[in-house]
This record gives C-alpha cells, sequence and structure tokens, in this order.
C-alpha cells in the first residue's frame, strides 16, 4: 500500500515536473505575466456573465476590427447571459454572406442566430495585407493556445511601454511589449481608458477592459467549463463513495487470507 | 456465475451476498450506467444541427399556382400556392373516401398556403409535381414514382401503396408572407 | 484442475460447441494467483481498462471527425463545443492516452524489479515490449489527428528521423508522407492506421495474456508457485482487488479530465497547422520525453557515421534492447527484493529515465535544474550513457558478483514471516 501510494505520487510529480519544464521551456527572454485572480479558477470557480458581457463589447468594439472569433456562433451568446431575443438583435447587426441564390450570385443578409460571427477580413493574405504583413491571429481559442493562458493574455494587453527601453532595437510599424516573445509586436496598444462605454458602472480603464475581454476570450475558448467542474465534482464525489465501499468489500473478501 | 460448481470443492466466499457486496455492486453498476449516457447522448443531434433546425422562409415570391421546395432537417419541404381551385378541390372530398381520412382545414393554417414534408409516406421517396410541368398525378397534387402513390391537392394519399398522408410540419407564419419551419 | 460442469442448459450447451465460457472461467476466476501479489500489480489490469476506455471514447469521437487538412481543427472543435458530451470524450481520450503510459510504464518498472522477464517469461515480456511500441506508434498518429501546430510540427520531425536511414531514407519519407511533406495524404493514412492500431494492441493483450497463463503471474518474492496454499483463485480476491485499485485510479484519471484537461497538453496544438511557420520549441508529449532526449543526446559522429542517424538507431536501441534483457541479466534471483545491490541499481535506472524526460522537455542549451555549467545536452549524454550502460554492463555484472540475499521456500513462508514481523 505504501509503495503504491509513493508510486502514485512519484508519477504525479514526473509528470508534473516534465509539463512543466515543458512550459518554461517554450518561453524566451520575455518575463512569465504575473498570475492574476480569475473567477472562473479554483475547483468551484464560475464565469462572471457580467463581465464576459462587457468583454463581448470589448471584442464587438475593439478586437473585431481585425481579429476573427470563428468558432462562435451569435446562438452561443446564450452561455453569457443573453436571451433569445437579444441574440437575434445581436445577430442582425452583422451582414453576414450567403448564397447562391437563384440568379447564381453571393448576396449579403442580416444574421440570424445560427451564423457564426464573421471574419473582418476575407482570407488571410488579405488580413496580413491590412496589417503590414502580420495577420491577426483568431481569437476563440486564444486563451488555451498560449502558454500562461489568460494571464499571459492580460500581460500583453496592458504590457506595452510607449518607448522601448533604452538600445532596444524597434523596428518601424512594430511596438513594444513586455510579454510578446521578442516583445515587438504589430498590434497598436488595443485598449486604453475609455475605450469601451460600460453601462453598468463598473470602472472603464484600461486594466478593466483587458480584464474583462480576457475574460470574454476564456470563455469562447472554454465554453464547457462550467459544466465539466459541475459534472467533475459529481464523478469525484461518486467515486470516491465507490471506491471507499469496493476497498470494504476487499477488506471483507481478503479477510481470511495471508497475504 | 452462481450455476457453477467448483469441482475442488473450494466455495470462497461466494454464497454470502451480504449487504455490503450487494450494496457496492449496485453503486458500481449505476456507475458504469451513467459513464454510457454521455456516449449515447454525443449521437443525438448536435447543437449546431439543433440549430439549423428551424428554417425561416419568404413566400413573397411564389405566384399562385406555384410551388417550391426548400430544404428543411435534410429533407425537402413542399410550398405551394393553391389557386381557387385547388382549395375547393380539397374540400369536396368526403373524408369516408380518403385511405387516411384528414380535412383539408386540419393540415393547413392559411388555406391559400400548403406545408408538407415532400417525403412519400411508403418507402421515402420524393414525389414529383413541385416543379412545373412535372407530372402532379391523377389528383392534381403529387405522383411518387417509385411505386405510383398519387397524392391530392391536400398532400393526402388518394391511391397506390403509400399508407398516410404526406406529413405536415410544424410552422408558424411570422408575418403573412414569411412562414418559420420547425 | 478439471473442467467445470455446467447446470445451466443453456451455458452447457454452447459451452460444449465452443468452450469459451470455460475458457474465461479458467484464465478470469479459478486462475491460480500467488496471494502476495502487491498493488503493483494491479496497473496491468489498469491499462487494459484505460485500453478499452480508448477505444471506446475513440469510436465516438470518430463519428465526429473529419479527417481532412482543411477540416480536421474545425471537427475537434465542433466536438468540444457541439457535439453532447463531445468535450468530454475527447478530453477522457486526450488524457487517456497519458493515463495509458502511466499505467504501461510503472507495469514495465514492476517487471524489471521483479525480474518477471526471466525465464519462463520471456515470451510474455517480448509482447509487452511489442504492446509498448504499438502504442507509442499509435499515439503518435493519434496526436497528429487533430491537426494543430504540434501534430504537424510533431509529424514532421518524427518521420523526418526516418531519411537518417542511408540511401534508401528519403525515398523511405516521401512513402510515409505519400507527398513532398506531411500533407492531406499523410494525415488521412495516419487516421486509418490510429483506428486499426488499437485493435492489434488488443490482439496483443490477447497474447500477452494468454501467456501470462501458461507461465503464471510472477509475485514479489519471485518465487514461483509451488504448494496450493501458495495460491488463491483470481476471483473473487484479485477480481476485487483490481476494481478498488481502478476506482482509485479513476479518480485520479477524473481529476485531470475534469479539473485539469489540457495540463498534459500542449498549447500550440490549439493553433491551426501552419506549415510556414515552426513553434519556437517543439517538445514531443511527455511520454515520449525520454526517448526524444536519448535521440538528441547524440551530436557527434562514431566512425563516419553521421550524428543524425546514430541518434535514430540509440532511440530505437533504447526500445528493442528490452527485448534481449533476459539474457542480459545473469542473476540466478528474480526479484531485487533479495538483490542488495541491483535494487540500488535499479533506482539508479528509474531517476535516470526521469532526468532523461526532463532533458527531453529542455532546449539543449539550457542549463540543467539552472546549474551553471551544467547543459542539458551534457546531462541527456550522460544520462543516455547509463541508460544503456544499465542494460549492458550493470545487468550481466551485478548478476555474476552480488551476494543475494536467501529466497523464502516459498510464498506461503514468506507471507508467514512477514506478518510475523509486522
Amino acid at each position: 500500500m505504501r509503495k503504491f501510494a509513493l508510486t502514485a505520487i512519484a508519477a504525479a510529480f514526473a509528470v508534473t515536473a516534465f509539463t512543466g519544464g515543458v512550459a518554461k521551456a517554450a518561453g524566451g527572454d520575455q518575463p512569465a505575466p504575473a498570475a492574476q485572480d480569475w473567477s472562473w479558477q479554483g475547483l468551484f470557480g464560475t464565469y462572471d456573465r457580467a463581465q464576459l458581457q462587457r468583454g463581448f463589447q470589448v471584442y464587438k468594439n475593439i478586437c473585431a476590427g481585425c481579429h476573427s472569433l470563428r468558432f462562435i456562433a451569435f446562438r452561443n451568446l446564450e452561455g453569457i447571459g443573453f436571451n433569445e431575443d437579444q441574440i437575434k438583435a445581436i445577430a442582425a447587426e452583422y451582414d453576414i454572406e450567403d448564397g447562391p441564390n437563384d440568379d447564381g450570385d453571393m448576396f449579403t443578409r442580416p444574421g440570424v442566430a445560427s451564423d457564426y460571427f464573421p471574419s473582418p477580413f476575407p482570407n488571410e493574405k488579405a488580413a496580413a495585407a491590412s496589417n503590414g504583413g502580420a495577420i491577426p491571429p483568431d481569437l476563440s481559442l486564444m486563451n488555451k493556445a498560449r502558454v500562461g493562458g489568460p494571464d499571459y493574455v492580460f500581460g500583453l494587453l496592458t504590457g506595452y511601454e510607449e518607448e522601448a527601453p533604452e538600445g532596444f532595437d524597434l523596428a518601424d510599424g512594430k511596438y513594444y511589449n513586455h510579454y510578446f516573445p521578442g516583445h515587438q509586436i504589430s498590434m497598436a496598444p488595443p485598449l486604453y481608458d475609455e475605450a469601451v462605454e460600460y453601462t453598468d458602472g463598473t470602472p472603464m480603464t484600461l486594466e478593466q477592459h483587458a480584464r474583462d475581454i480576457t475574460a470574454f476570450l476564456n470563455w469562447t475558448a472554454q465554453p464547457e467549463l462550467e459544466a465539466r467542474k459541475a459534472l467533475g465534482m459529481k464523478v469525484i464525489l461518486f467515486l470516491l463513495v465507490l471506491t471507499a465501499m469496493m476497498y470494504a468489500v476487499k477488506r471483507k473478501i481478503w479477510r481470511d487470507i495471508e497475504h | 456465475m452462481s450455476q457453477t460448481v467448483h469441482s475442488s470443492g473450494e466455495q470462497p466466499d461466494e454464497n454470502r451476498r451480504d449487504f455490503l457486496t450487494l450494496a457496492t455492486t449496485a453503486v458500481g453498476a449505476v456507475g458504469v450506467g451513467c459513464a454510457l449516457l454521455p456516449f449515447v447522448d454525443s449521437m443525438n443531434p448536435s447543437k449546431d444541427v439543433l440549430a439549423l433546425a428551424s428554417v425561416e422562409v419568404n413566400l413573397a415570391n411564389i405566384p399562385v399556382g406555384q410551388a417550391i421546395k426548400v430544404m428543411w432537417r435534410g429533407k425537402p419541404v413542399f410550398i405551394r400556392h393553391r389557386t381557387e381551385r385547388e382549395i375547393n378541390e380539397a374540400n369536396e372530398v368526403a373524408l369516408n373516401e380518403l385511405v387516411d381520412p384528414q380535412s383539408d382545414d386540419a393540415r393547413v393554417e392559411k388555406k391559400e398556403w400548403l406545408i408538407v414534408v415532400g417525403v412519400c409516406t411508403h418507402l421515402g421517396c420524393i414525389p414529383m409535381g413541385t416543379a412545373t410541368g412535372e407530372t402532379r398525378g391523377d389528383y392534381d397534387g403529387w405522383y411518387c414514382p417509385c411505386h405510383g402513390s398519387h397524392y391530392d391537392t391536400s398532400g393526402r394519399i388518394r391511391r397506390g401503396p403509400a399508407p398516410l398522408n404526406l406529413v405536415v410540419p410544424e410552422y408558424e407564419f411570422l408575418t403573412d408572407t414569411s412562414v418559420r419551419i420547425g | 484442475m478439471s473442467a467445470p460442469q455446467w447446470n445451466n442448459k443453456v451455458v452447457k450447451w454452447v459451452d460444449d460447441r465452443l468452450p469459451v465460457i470455460s475458457m474465461l472461467h479458467h484464465s478470469a476466476y479459478e486462475y491460480p494467483t500467488p496471494k502476495n501479489l502487491s498493488y503493483m500489480w494491479n496497473f496491468g489490469s489498469l491499462a487494459g481498462f484505460v485500453l478499452v476506455t480508448m477505444i471506446l471514447t475513440g469510436i465516438f469521437l470518430v463519428m465526429n471527425y473529419t479527417p481532412h487538412t482543411d477540416m480536421a481543427f474545425e471537427s475537434v472543435e465542433r466536438i468540444m463545443r457541439d457535439v453532447n458530451y463531445g468535450w468530454l470524450i475527447r478530453y477522457i481520450h486526450m488524457n487517456g492516452a497519458s493515463m495509458f503510459f502511466i499505467c504501461v510504464f510503472i507495469h514495465i518498472f514492476r517487471g524489471l524489479y521483479y525480474g518477471s522477464y526471466k525465464a519462463p517469461r520471456e515470451m510474455l515480456w517480448w509482447i509487452g515490449i511489442l504492446i509498448l511500441l504499438a502504442m507509442m506508434a499509435t499515439a503518435f498518429m493519434g496526436y497528429v489527428l487533430p491537426w494543430g501546430q504540434m501534430s504537424f510540427w510533431g509529424a514532421t520531425v518524427i518521420t523526418n528521423l526516418f531519411s537518417a536511414f542511408p540511401i534508401i531514407g528519403d525515398p523511405l519519407v516521401t512513402w510515409l508522407w505519400g507527398g513532398f511533406s506531411v500533407d492531406n495524404p499523410t494525415l488521412n493514412r495516419f487516421f486509418s492506421l490510429h483506428y486499426l492500431m488499437p485493435f492489434v494492441i488488443l490482439g496483443l493483450v490477447v497474447l500477452h495474456v494468454w501467456a501470462l497463463h501458461s507461465v503464471r503471474s510472477n509475485n514479489p518474492t519471485g518465487v514461483e508457485i509451488k504448494t496450493p496454499a501458495d495460491a488463491i483463485p483470481f476471483h473473487p480476491y484479485y477480481t476485487i482487488k483490481d476494481l478498488y485499485g481502478m476506482g482509485v485510479f479513476l479518480i485520479f484519471f477524473s481529476a485531470f479530465v475534469f479539473f485539469a484537461p489540457d495540463f498534459l497538453g500542449h498549447p500550440d496544438n490549439y493553433i491551426p497547422a501552419n506549415p510556414l511557420v515552426t513553434p519556437p520549441h517543439i517538445v514531443p508529449e511527455w511520454y515520449f520525453l525520454p526517448f526524444y532526449a536519448i535521440l538528441r543526446s547524440i551530436d557527434f559522429t562514431i566512425f563516419g557515421i553521421p550524428a543524425k542517424l546514430l541518434g535514430v538507431l540509440a532511440m530505437f536501441a533504447s526500445i528493442v534492447i528490452l527485448f534481449v534483457i533476459p539474457w542480459l541479466d545473469t542473476s540466478k534471483v528474480r526479484s531485487s527484493k533479495f538483490r542488495p545491490v541491483y535494487k540500488w541499481f535499479f533506482w539508479l535506472f528509474v531517476i535516470d529515465t526521469f532526468i532523461l524526460g526532463y532533458c527531453g522537455a529542455k532546449a539543449p542549451d539550457d542549463y540543467f535544474l539552472g546549474i551553471p555549467g551544467l547543459k542539458v545536452i551534457v546531462m541527456g549524454q550522460l544520462s543516455t550513457l547509463y541508460y544503456f550502460a544499465h542494460f549492458l554492463v550493470v545487468m550481466p555484472l551485478v548478476g555474476k558478483l552480488e551476494r543475494t540475499k536467501p529466497l523464502p521456500a516459498s510464498i506461503s513462508e514468506s507471507v508467514l514471516k512477514e506478518g510475523a514481523n509486522a
């Protein structure tokens, strides 16, 4: 029994050490972004719907100009607390290309709930051409696709420096960022104080905007998070009970065996 | 397993099906059952499929006397803008003459619009008669070429092997000229 | 052990014609098992359980997966977002691969510690190694299927290993790819093989169990079953013990699936594959890291054989060498419990594989554990050296020179003695 426990701990340790090593190895010379408190962390953490809606507002008014969100459909916005009518209204604000119609032409129509967020650029070449050669990445999975996850995204959004440090050779059209690998990023500082008007009284600071959009992007990356943790709790509680019972049966069956 | 008789005569605890073992077996069985549910459910229509489960159709461009086909849940739906004569034809039939008795009123929401799923109730072929010029069968509705079922101007089966009338999908008129199916 | 008599008429009718019920009865019910197996013996059945879980989740994933470079990534995201419980099934499958390797690695170390590879269990051991190789191939090809950045570049790097072979190298790689780079044909064949391999593994597992049941289980003393008192029937003793272990293991498994599903993965695989951009640091999944470290540690030529080829050969050799250890181990005693010297070398070997794993995760020019002057590549080379020396030098020499402790006369005697000491 002791050996078993030791092995389990050793295995867990090994796995942690390996992946920890992997995570660090993927970094460059840039500092690790500071860990933030997020509402969805921990065993019971959930999303804050109001924050997600503010984050959506930031996406819609600022990020959407350059960044697609291709895995998110308007109907998904139910997950951040909008009702059917609100979703219809939001969808209708977008022009969606459809077709071909009976004449063989493509046409645009107002969006419906089942449509996905349209991309700001028709294709990657167009995106690169409009952005000095850098393709603005899709944001749907951003929080899962970067080492550091939400902390990195938040760090990046708040980690701009107006002047590059002395002696740093900043290329034309690039901006200095503490957390971006290599420190030279093509994206101009996207957020500033009062970049988006909040109606719920939340302070409209750069930092708050960054926090909210990061929360929203965490939801786009892991919309299943709340369901996953809730189910996980039930499963693990069940397994604890079942395992305890099996242990008791095992004790009983083995009672008379010298082993 | 209780059917076995041990030739060796050894019978370790086998018959003492005490409460603890039974309870553990039951809890374990419930666990296995619950674990299988997600797999079964994963085969149900997914969220993106359900999102397309209803379609909105604009009726403004369908002249009287013509019909269109729209796709709904992977099947064709026939929408016919009926003429006065077709409506009358549908209403004049005595119900006891029908294979699957149903009045025309029960099959339409607005008299001039007949909306039916375009799948023959016999074996699932698509009946002819929607496009202008196609044969519409002996009863002016649709004719299924697979096994010769004739449907009338209310989409009811009148002759041939099909057992039931063409199915009327759930639909709702949003305005006078637009309808949501599903 | 005479054939059991069946009272139920249906059971009897079937069994008289195809003795499958008798066979199951022999192997999963009355199979005489040493009474002193520790929990280390749980990992074989656990690995089997994970295999079944992987096949089951895999079958359901395939129902929604599209093996095409244009749609693979999207179809996986559709599984995660739109398919009912798709996220659960995929996360079980993703983490299940790691769980499978955890079980199998512990199972292999168990075999090494207790000398389970020694006569008459060589065949059993060989089939086990074949299972490991098949698992590695399956895991590698499965990792390619989501078509993320790590999928693509992992596939590129690993298939390029074969270009190290002289003359046939380049045509071989082109053949593996079905083109001139990793592309849609590659993805399609990997998908096909990834679906096939688990059933090959299942077949190997049947052979593994068959071999096990004809030579009987080893046990912590390494002393064979001699009298009926040494053994107990598999059911109910080991069925319940395996089930209990499975419960504990499932809690560990669930913790990953539900609370840290991406912990063992790499973020880059959530970026769609891009043949024009290589991620700054390509690392394989954790279970390949030790082998990856061995591959990388050869950065020199011997007798004009280029480093690239040597690295590939060393990596394959690190597994192939396991085939011959029944003969490299010269000790008359199976279990390390009675081998006071070898025991230390065994733990050194375990630590060595961990160090190799760490080295595999780091860039070659990093410093090992941050120790100034000690480069990861150097540490990897030293660890690789010990890896092979353990089998080629330590095993034969220690076996000959070591004074082993006296063995118990039988399993029962050792059990009684330990009971008295406790």
